[in-house]
């Protein structure tokens, strides 16, 4: 794609996936001559949209867009750059077995509850709310080091200690409270609805390695919940033409700020020379220099294959290879010769997000069999029709049903070969209770299980966040004590993936963050 | 082996090959325990074996001393990432002194590399520390196995050493150079002999199947009988390895993997170890801590030191002057070295009285007779080793 590149840049950002693609278009932006190299065809890492069934397209990874900064949309000028919306601003809508759906988008009223359950759901979200507000300035920054005598980094902690103390006695205490505790705690001391807490606690464990009573669960929620206030009004969104358009935007955006990207250049491997990094071989065996490497790819393929151990201190491989980075999340696509209809759905809410999680109970138990690696017997889902709102994903009058499939563990006791046909009978089942005649709709089908995702979107253990987000993984550590600033040990590498700060979803902010990071460690 | 691995519940402490041949000697009964094994401390008086490490050859049991089995085509590269020193360097039927370091760059541990002739490498540490090594392997492909129990190690250390190996029967033992390696045959065992040792004499260590124990332990108190051999324990070996300047684990410092408190780590650095460390070689472990500890300047320094007076100054506190206001180190190894005539120790000291010829005060506790002393006793910074006689080099050596 570029026509005469310069035989030495600035940066090489390895991976073409979002966070490589907002990382080079920051760097582009910030004067570095930038080289983004693709393994893939094309760009859009997990964030992709591409053809499962002949005629019928999906967005393949993520499928919703809700947790990118208004303003890292705004700096990168997406609209400019060709990315319309098909959908804003939609509702998330519980499904409950023999009854009528439950809305629980963010500012709903959530009709159907008891009083008790009403008033405590007004009190619930408008506290998440002010605590998303506190954190979300803490995921566009880079984590501060700690014991380290640099003023950055204790200013950086400062501020968060700041922006918790600002909340007030009440609310402080309450947060700190909470912010070690298990969902399944929390929402069962605010609401009696059952579904109304199974609903809250899918988004808590949705990609995560974790039942609703696992610890730590409260913390991926607030997470989530940060990134979502950081996104600003437009809620949950599909691009036009699937989660691919966004990506395409992305890289006009790094293009027209001056990057060059290359696509099918898969790297082999991180050049290092006299102790630091120096460039990459790609596959074919070509060599290209840089002052800095960016590697979006996840941090084990990044560390053990890309670097190799040799290059680093044993302890620190350790570490990487201790990295927590099994999926459980698996992705169905089914192709349907006509629209489905759920019960106790309208139709403005098949437009919006579907969930399948009638109890928080249901949840742990789906959660349970994942710890034996095995897949769960009634998987909870999230589920999104995307061709309602965008009809150029289908032939007319047909529809294409995307569904994040939850728990189908990384390893698979009887392993997925057998499991494949097995799992995704178990998600029919639950899929035909909700949405009667849906079966004898499909016209194609298309399972990505972890492994599937491992391959396609060459991550180690096709694990959304790349490393799972948990205390011991998150913010300061994430992903490992030695990398959690965006540097390595190995001068001149540096990680803009979701295994940093501040973790997956389709944010980019990790991209961003990383930039900056390059962009004061090297100065023209 | 696996029976008595079997059956550790019962007994705690393992039996070295020679425990037999010790045990008969033993008259002080002191035993102590040693990385699993029981050891003898002392067989009859600490001095009487000592003296025979500097006057005449002593025999000392060393399986305990953990052995580790390198093989594999990653197992140069592997070694070179895990120890500060080059191992490219180290020829076959060579040993080198190493030690190596966390990320950090403090100290886990010394030990020794054997290159072999069988084309494998054998480690030999004071502690386990397989794990550690599992995890150094990680990419790398070797195979990494401990062997301490199917080797048993004899050292066979003190100026007449040589004649009573020579007399045992290893034609050409004399001609072995020092950390060289050497493949012997004695009746139907086959003995691997290494010019190497603790005590800065002149010495060897004996490496054979443990079935050949005894043997070898009967022929060579037959062959030494007229050169003064003597079976020694670990109390004599610990005099002898202060005079030769050589360190202690968990004496004159603790394994990074077992500290606690920061600031009790040793880089190799600061132990005076700098030598060992080759920063062109490329990777290793700990590399850019300890290059960037060069650039910032050492803190603090494993010194000797040469004390006034004739009371060892164990576990003293060092000060800068002899009003002894400010603190600036500590003693981690003393004794009244017989040899050299000097009251002399090792010791820990802040820059910048680390440095030779400098004049620091130790502070040493004395009882008399249930009554403690106090005595601010002269120091000075020497270089180490106290000991270093021509012998331990000397190829060929000395005849007896």
């Amino acid at each position: 794609m570029a026509a005469a590149a310069p035989s030495r840049f600035d940066c090489i950002v390895i991976g073409g996936g979002h966070n490589g693609l907002v990382c080079a278009a920051t760097l582009a932006r910030g004067g570095r001559s930038v080289l983004l190299l693709e393994a893939a065809a094309r760009v859009g890492g997990a964030a992709l949209t591409r053809e499962f069934a002949p005629g019928f397209r999906v967005s393949a990874g993520a499928h919703l867009l809700h947790l990118m900064p208004a303003d890292l949309k705004r700096e990168l000028q997406l609209a400019e750059n060709g990315l319309e919306w098909a959908a804003q601003g939609m509702t998330t809508t519980a499904l409950v077995p023999g009854g009528a759906g439950l809305d629980v988008s963010p500012g709903s009223a959530a009709q159907g509850l008891s009083p008790a359950d009403a008033l405590a759901y007004a009190g619930y979200t408008a506290r998440m709310r002010r605590f998303a507000a506190a954190l979300a300035p803490t995921l566009s920054r880079v984590p501060p080091r700690l014991g380290t005598s640099d003023w950055a980094d204790r200013l950086s902690l400062l501020r968060l200690g700041w922006q918790i103390r600002r909340l007030g006695r009440r609310d402080m205490r309450e947060l700190l409270r909470i912010g070690g505790m298990n969902v399944y705690d929390l929402l069962e001391e605010n609401f009696e609805s059952t579904a109304l807490k199974g609903a809250l606690g899918l988004d808590a464990v949705l990609g995560a390695n974790f039942g609703p009573r696992s610890p730590g669960t409260v913390l991926t929620l607030l997470y989530r919940l940060a990134a979502e206030f950081t996104a600003g009004e437009a809620g949950l969104s599909q691009p036009k033409g699937g989660m691919g358009a966004l990506c395409d935007a992305l890289a006009r955006a790094a293009t027209a700020a001056g990057a060059s990207i290359r696509t099918a250049a898969p790297v082999a491997s991180i050049l290092v020379e006299g102790d630091r990094a120096a460039g990459v071989v790609l596959e074919s065996g070509e060599r290209i220099a840089a002052q800095s490497v960016i590697s979006s790819a996840d941090p084990k393929i990044t560390f053990l294959r890309l670097l190799g151990p040799r290059f680093l201190d044993a302890g620190f491989v350790r570490r990487v290879n201790h990295l927590r980075s099994r999926g459980l999340a698996a992705k169905l696509h089914l192709a349907l010769n006509r629209a489905p209809a759920f019960g106790g759905v309208d139709q403005a809410a098949l437009r919006g997000r579907l969930l399948i999680a009638p109890s928080l109970q249901h949840i742990e138990h789906a959660y349970n069999h994942a710890k034996y690696a095995e897949f769960s017997e009634r998987p909870v889902m999230e589920i999104t029709l995307p061709t309602l709102n965008d009809p150029s994903l289908a032939p007319p009058g047909q529809h294409v049903l995307s569904a994040v499939v939850q728990f189908a563990p990384y390893e698979l006791k009887e392993g997925w070969q057998n499991g494949r046909q097995r799992f995704m009978d178990k998600a029919m089942t639950v899929l035909e209770e909700c949405a009667p005649g849906l079966g004898a709709s499909i016209v194609g089908s298309e399972l990505l299980t972890p492994p599937d995702m491992a391959r396609e979107f060459r991550s180690s253990g096709g694990h959304w966040h790349h490393a799972d987000l948990a205390f011991d993984q998150f913010y300061m550590v994430r992903p490992v004590p030695g990398a959690a600033q965006h540097r390595t040990p190995l001068e001149g590498l540096f990680l803009c993936g979701a295994g940093c700060h501040p973790g997956g979803g389709v944010m980019g902010v990790a991209g961003r963050n990383a930039a900056r990071q390059v962009l004061t460690a090297h100065a023209p | 082996m696996n029976e008595s691995r079997a059956a550790h519940f019962r007994q705690p402490l393992l039996k070295t090959p020679f425990h037999e041949r010790a045990r008969a000697l033993a008259q002080a009964e002191s035993f102590i325990p040693w990385a699993g094994y029981t050891t003898v401390d002392v067989f009859t008086t600490m001095e009487q074996e000592y003296f025979a490490i500097r006057n005449a050859t002593t025999l000392y049991d060393l399986t305990p001393m953990v052995k580790y089995r390198v093989l594999g085509p990653d197992a140069l590269p592997f070694l070179n990432r895990l120890v500060t020193r080059d191992v490219g360097k180290l020829q076959p039927d060579r040993v080198a002194y190493c030690v190596w370091c966390n990320d950090a760059g403090h100290l886990i541990d010394d030990g020794t590399i054997f290159r072999l002739r069988t084309g494998e490498y054998r480690l030999c540490t004071a502690e386990r520390q397989i794990d550690w090594l599992l995890d150094s392997a990680l990419g790398f492909d070797v195979e990494i196995a401990e062997v301490t129990e199917h080797i048993a190690a004899l050292a066979v250390q003190g100026p007449t050493s040589c004649a009573v190996l020579k007399a045992l029967g290893l034609q050409g033992v004399e001609r072995l150079k020092p950390f060289e390696i050497g493949y012997f045959a004695l009746g139907n065992d086959q003995l691997t002999v290494s010019r190497t040792g603790f005590t800065g004499d002149l010495g060897y260590e004996l490496w054979m199947e443990p079935e050949a124990a005894e043997t070898v332990w009967d022929a060579l108190m037959e062959a030494g009988r007229s050169r003064g051999i003597r079976a020694i324990g670990s109390q004599a070996l610990n005099s002898a390895r202060i005079e030769a300047g050589f360190l202690l684990p968990n004496v004159d410092f603790v394994s990074a993997e077992h500290t606690i408190r920061t600031g009790r780590d040793r880089s190799p650095l600061e132990l005076g170890l700098a030598w060992l460390v080759d920063f062109k070689k490329g990777h290793f472990t700990g590399r850019r801590a300890l290059l960037a500890e060069m650039t910032q300047g050492v803190r603090r320094q494993l010194v000797g030191l040469d004390v006034a007076g004739n009371k060892p100054a164990h576990n003293a506190l060092l000060y800068n002057d002899e009003h002894g206001k400010r603190e600036i180190g500590s003693v981690t190894s003393a004794i009244w070295s017989p040899t050299c005539k000097r009251n002399i120790a090792l010791a820990i000291v802040d820059a910048p009285h680390c440095k030779i010829g400098s004049t620091v005060w130790a502070d040493i506790y004395l009882n008399r007779e249930l009554v403690w002393e106090r005595r601010m006793s002269r120091a000075q910074v020497v270089q180490r080793p106290f000991f270093a006689p021509e012998r331990r080099r000397a190829t060929p050596p000395a005849e007896f």
